[in-house]
């Protein structure tokens, strides 16, 4: 089966700063992959070369099975993303910004206004509609851009630290969402800090330094250094890959 | 293009409820055109004036209302002598002195030259330029009087008939109203679209709409159309101030000229929409468009004629869009001159556009680096 995402040598420098180093990652299509790490491990750079927002130094990467570096605008109407600064209009209304991405996305007409129902019944947005999206909350400023990223239905959906900022229980509702999205069918690749949060996910990816220090279920990095938490796992083996350097 | 529309209706609700950008757009041109309808006059007229009258005959009272007729004096006090006229000039209460000496009215009897001395502040050419003109016109005219009355004539030998064409009052309104038009669409066109593009950098939103299938030019393109209907709104407040503020005649074919008008704001927000692709920072971006100004300005020709400049100066000038524009607005409100007269203007304006645009479009990536 084709993946989602298929990676193999992913590199990309910033002058003499090796973002990430030679990534290879698979993600299969309805996983909810997890991609951990501290900051400036890479995190962001990965997600916005996969999007099409940077160019590969090196190595290559296929989303939906096309090549970002040959066309990147063929996948774009294949995939959402969520940046970690929300990228909502704050000066238009919840509607007119969904109003706005439905357009852009090419949705017309009575296609258009079904799906817009859908995403604001998906996000319960419904009374906030006419609110402009700069007085809205964190939690409910997330739950417009998650709208405003699914309105084209997207067989991808990235997700770069989507929870910073927002408050535990939008937090629990935001990840029921992300659940009931793999369970349709949708790919989706989260980045985070919460162990919580990379708990849910089905397979996760630990990065330092730009490079991959574990890959598998959380069950299975757990078992890497022993069988204790998450947690543990991720300081022991960022350590050690740190160490390493020095 | 189908992705045009949806931007175009964004962009046309944010600048709608950006009520400080929106209220400048109205703003500043109403306050440019008062302020530089009123304060450009470089025809200056009623300088105040200074007499010393030392014969106080009613010879010197008659030439001395004959400066005044020129309405180019305007008589503010009389002196009684040279301390207090030198006093009055050195503090700029007066601008101009005319003394007519003991001999005078004797001179003009006796048949000899009768001298009145006209004293100028010329500290400013320009002000100054118009007084010395007509105090040699005051002299030539009384000259031309008594020669003619000597000689036995009625008529005088040769009269050069000048007929200023376009703009007979020789009023400066007339002149300037027009190329405002054209300096407050550079200012305000240039200035809007050079924020447009960095100011979703700066937000983050262009991160967001550069992961959607939209095209370039379709960004664009959405992005200044909005704009347009600005600057002919912007046009049409300063014609309107202008016919009936200023009294500046609207003579030629309106309809062209809100045509070529048409392509210059289009080329001006080309101009703005390329300086963002150029900038990383809505200070940056407010910078480089004010930079962009002052050629604007000084070597188009709106506040002082390109054939008094410089040879390079004249070459620099013809790199600014403003140059044409202000050419054809006055070609067509002041001489009613048509397209046929100014095509090569038009068609370079049009030139403008297009190439900033595709120069836009090509410099501008869907990355983030």
């Amino acid at each position: 089966m084709q993946a989602a995402v298929e990676t193999r040598d992913l590199t990309r420098r910033f002058g003499a700063i090796t973002a990430v180093d030679a990534l290879t990652l698979r993600i299969e299509k309805g996983e909810v992959f997890g991609l951990l790490g501290p900051n400036g491990s890479g995190k962001t750079t990965t997600i916005r070369m996969l999007c099409g927002l940077l160019e590969p130094s090196t190595g290559s990467a296929l989303v939906t099975g096309i090549d970002v570096t040959v066309a990147p605008e063929q996948i774009k109407q294949r995939i959402g993303y969520m940046a970690q600064k929300v990228g909502v209009y704050e000066d238009l209304t919840v509607a007119e910004n969904l109003d706005f991405y439905a357009g852009i996305y090419g949705l017309r007409g009575g296609a258009a206004r079904t799906r817009l129902g859908e995403v604001v019944a998906l996000l319960a947005l419904g009374d906030r509609l006419g609110q402009l999206a700069g007085q809205l909350s964190g939690g409910w400023k997330q739950r417009l851009a998650l709208a405003c990223a699914l309105i084209h239905q997207p067989a991808l959906l990235f997700l770069d630290e989507p929870t910073a900022g927002v408050d535990p229980a939008a937090r629990r509702r935001f990840w029921r969402t992300i659940h009931d999205l793999a369970g349709a069918g949708t790919t989706v690749l989260v980045t985070t800090h919460y162990m919580d949060e990379a708990e849910q996910c089905a397979r996760l990816a630990m990065m330092s330094r730009g490079h991959l220090i574990a890959l598998g279920t959380p069950a299975e990095v757990a078992a890497q250094v022993g069988g204790r938490t998450l947690e543990d796992a991720f300081v022991i083996l960022q350590e050690r890959d740190e160490g390493r350097s020095n | 293009m189908p992705r045009f529309w949806p931007m175009f209706r964004k962009e046309f609700i944010q600048m709608r409820r950006d009520r400080l950008t929106f209220g400048m757009m109205i703003g500043i041109p109403v306050i440019q055109l008062l302020v530089f309808g009123y304060a450009i006059q470089t025809d200056v007229r009623n300088l105040p004036t200074v007499v010393l009258d030392e014969s106080r005959t009613p010879e010197s009272r008659d030439l001395i209302a004959a400066f005044q007729n020129t309405g180019n004096f305007r008589v503010v006090a009389h002196v009684d002598g040279r301390p207090a006229l030198d006093a009055a000039i050195a503090r700029g209460d007066a601008q101009a002195a005319i003394v007519v000496p003991y001999d005078y009215p004797r001179n003009l009897v006796r048949g000899t030259t009768a001298t009145v001395q006209v004293i100028v502040d010329a500290a400013d050419p320009l002000s100054s330029q118009a007084a010395l003109n007509a105090a040699a016109g005051v002299a030539q005219l009384r000259n031309l009087a008594i020669l003619s009355r000597a000689a036995g004539r009625t008529a005088i030998p040769v009269e050069a008939r000048v007929r200023p064409r376009y703009n007979p009052g020789l009023r400066s309104p007339n002149y300037i109203v027009p190329g405002l038009v054209g300096v407050i669409l550079t200012m305000t066109m240039v200035l809007i679209t050079a924020m447009a593009i960095v100011r979703e950098r700066e937000r983050g939103t262009l991160e967001q709409l550069i992961v959607t299938p939209i095209t370039k030019t379709e960004l664009m393109l959405g992005k200044i159309a909005p704009y347009v209907g600005v600057g002919l709104m912007q046009m049409t407040a300063v014609l309107l101030l202008g016919r009936f503020v200023f009294d500046v005649p609207l003579t030629g074919n309106i309809l062209l000229l809100y045509g070529v008008s048409l392509i210059f704001i289009i080329a001006s927000l080309s101009l703005g929409l390329f300086v963002s692709t150029l900038v990383r920072t809505q200070q940056q971006a407010m910078q480089a468009s004010f930079g962009f100004m002052l050629p604007n300005i000084l070597l188009s020709g709106f506040m002082f004629p390109r054939q008094a400049m410089p040879e390079i100066a004249q070459w620099l000038g013809l790199l600014v869009p403003l140059t044409y524009f202000l050419k054809v607005v006055r070609g067509i409100l002041l001489k009613g001159v048509g397209l046929d007269a100014l095509w090569r203007e038009v068609l370079i304006l049009a030139a403008f556009a297009v190439v900033l645009i595709v120069a836009s479009v090509r410099r501008f990536h869907k990355t983030l680096d």
